[in-house]
């Protein structure tokens, strides 16, 4: 019999090395790998604090299952044109509820800096919260739901890299 | 301060290149005291501004902030059901006192002295007005009634607020004239409008350049690979660069085609036309033709600080706020209507990932508009060239590959400059 408090640890270690790998497929621009955290039938949504506490839908990015996830990566990385910069996003205070169902709730911080080669800060282009649905894909675990919920509303000029 | 250029002090400074409209000096985007007449002459002057959707009001006592020019307002519902816009600044020591992005009260308090204003943006109190046991408060020819924040005329139309501080403002349609009034119908086309959410961004380009780049449909051919690649607009479509007889509104209009049809000489010259290009969920590109008019993209531009995106199924209003020369905010409201289904509804949201700061054409825009400002900022002093269709002057233009709208804004704004 497995001590319960031992099967939470191993479960929010799990999510914590989701996190820092799925930030990771970001921070190299890797997009095609982002899309694989993602279920085939995963909502994916960057949504205000504003919108999302006022039960208003709109998403900075919008994406009803892993297909439309995909074109978002293939777009980003084949037609869309924005000047070039590097991202770090980092999670932290993690909060881990399982779920009777087997899926299991999680919400984290996260702070996203972006730098443009041509200046010298990075500059804090999102800070905010996911608030997520895991599932499990054989072994592994993968996202039904990431809800970024983004605090500063005023984003500057553009959000090229998903969060 | 005096910036015609017969000025002395401005001797070599803020003239206009040649005698023509073809070529637009960096100054007009990059100089502070230009700037500050625009303020002055356009926003405060005699223009309708866009404030607000009726849909964002709906009860006595609603209100939400905005703006006119970089000037914030307040816009407020009273009891007797008609919208007021006032300035957010308190009589007494200048207090923003809205802090709040919406709400519904019942009457505003300053928070630093608690000044007391009704719905309708009138003082009504004033704490110890009369001092404390006949010592101290206000002089007795004080009136509540003079120290009013400084209110706005109003109109509406098809659930669109609009202010301005000339308090005897022609009607909107004779501001917009018929022809841009005919596009705005068409998509305020009567039914209820429900709130979707909002976007908001800083940019740091000057502000004309946003009604420059929706005054373009020469970038759109050549900028956007999802315009080009599923038809939306690409050179040879059925499409039109409307203006109106000023000069100071426009709508791009284009007509979603066949892209089979376009043929090898306009593909060869268009780098972002990617083709066979497949979406793996192509829902996001269906067109549900649900408005009385030829056109599936229209992108309306009404001076001077709203965009009206109608781009297929996603809709939404763009107010502009300017910040200073090099720098505007850009709040988006979008929308669908009563009556939509759910998954109507869903279909505005997954087309929404065009627009917006993140959106497939949106960040590129932005980007592009970034990059200018970055030109006149670095390589100072030089112009830009506007000279595609000669052959139209300034005004509207039936081809894509024209930039006589943009003239046409430029010779309004340089009557009503003074420049
Ligand atoms: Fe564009």
């Amino acid at each position: 019999m497995t001590d319960p408090r031992l099967e939470a640890l191993l479960l929010r270690a799990e999510i914590e090395a989701f996190n820092a790998d799925y930030c990771a497929r970001l921070d190299r621009q890797d997009l095609n790998a982002w899309v694989q955290c993602f279920t085939e039938d995963a909502f994916y949504v960057v949504i205000s604090r504003e919108n999302f506490e006022r039960g208003q839908p709109v998403g900075l990015i919008y994406c009803e299952g892993r297909p439309m996830i995909q074109d978002r990566a293939f777009a980003l990385l084949n037609t869309a044109m924005f000047g070039p910069r590097y991202l770090r996003h980092m999670v932290s205070n993690l909060s881990v509820a399982a779920q009777p169902d087997g899926s299991v709730q999680a919400r984290a911080n996260f702070v996203v800096f972006e730098v443009l080669t041509d200046r010298p800060d990075a500059r804090l282009l999102q800070v905010g919260e996911y608030r997520d649905v895991f599932v499990r894909d054989g072994e592994a675990l993968k996202l039904r739901e990431r809800r970024c919920v983004y605090d500063n509303l005023l984003i500057p000029t553009a959000l090229c890299i998903p969060v | 301060m005096d910036i015609s250029p017969e000025h002395p002090r401005n001797a070599g400074r803020l003239l206009w290149p040649g005698d023509d409209l073809t070529r637009i000096p960096d100054w007009v985007y990059t100089d502070q005291e230009v700037y500050e007449r625009e303020v002055e002459r356009i926003f405060h002057g005699r223009t309708w501004n866009y404030v607000a959707l009726e849909a964002e009001l709906p009860n006595a006592g609603d209100f939400i902030r905005s703006n006119v020019g970089p000037t914030p307002v307040v816009v407020s519902r009273a009891k007797d059901g008609a919208v007021h816009v006032f300035e957010n600044r308190c009589t007494h020591r200048a207090a923003e006192f809205c802090r709040e992005l919406t709400g519904n009260v019942k009457e505003f308090v300053c928070p630093y002295h608690q000044w007391t204003y009704d719905l309708k943006g009138r003082l009504q109190g004033v704490p110890f007005r009369r001092g404390v046991a006949g010592a101290g408060g206000m002089p007795k020819e004080f009136t509540t009634a003079d120290h009013s924040p400084r209110q706005l005329a109003v109109t509406t139309h098809r659930g669109v607020v609009f202010a301005s501080y000339a308090p005897d403002m022609e009607p909107l349609a004779d501001y917009l004239g018929p022809e841009v009034m005919r596009e705005f119908e068409a998509t305020f086309d009567g039914r209820a409008l429900v709130i979707l959410g909002h976007y908001r961004h800083s940019l740091p380009g000057n502000w004309k350049l946003y009604h420059e780049n929706l005054k373009d449909p020469y970038h759109a051919t050549l900028l956007h690979t999802f315009l080009v690649t599923f038809g939306l607009l690409v050179a040879g479509n059925k499409s039109l660069m409307l203006a109106d007889a000023s000069g100071r509104h426009g709508v791009m209009c284009s007509a979603k085609s066949d892209v089979s049809k376009v043929t090898a000489e306009a593909k060869g010259e268009m780098r972002a036309f990617k083709e066979g290009m497949k979406l793996a969920d192509a829902r996001m590109m269906a067109f549900i033709d649900e408005f009385d008019s030829p056109w599936s993209v229209t992108m309306a531009t009404i001076w001077p600080n709203l965009i009206v995106q109608r781009e297929m199924n996603t809709l939404g209003i763009r107010q502009l706020v300017p910040t200073g020369p090099n720098e505007f905010i850009m709040k988006w409201t979008m929308f669908g209507f009563e009556g939509d289904s759910e998954e109507m509804t869903r279909h505005r949201l997954r087309q929404g990932n065009l627009m917006g700061p993140a959106g497939f054409l949106g960040l590129e825009d932005n980007e592009a508009i970034k990059f200018v400002q970055d030109g006149m900022l670095r390589v100072p002093g030089g112009e830009h060239l506007v000279a595609l269709d000669p052959a139209t002057p300034f005004g509207t233009s039936e081809t894509l590959i024209s930039e006589s709208a943009i003239r046409g804004m430029y010779r309004h704004w340089r009557e009503v400059m003074g420049l």
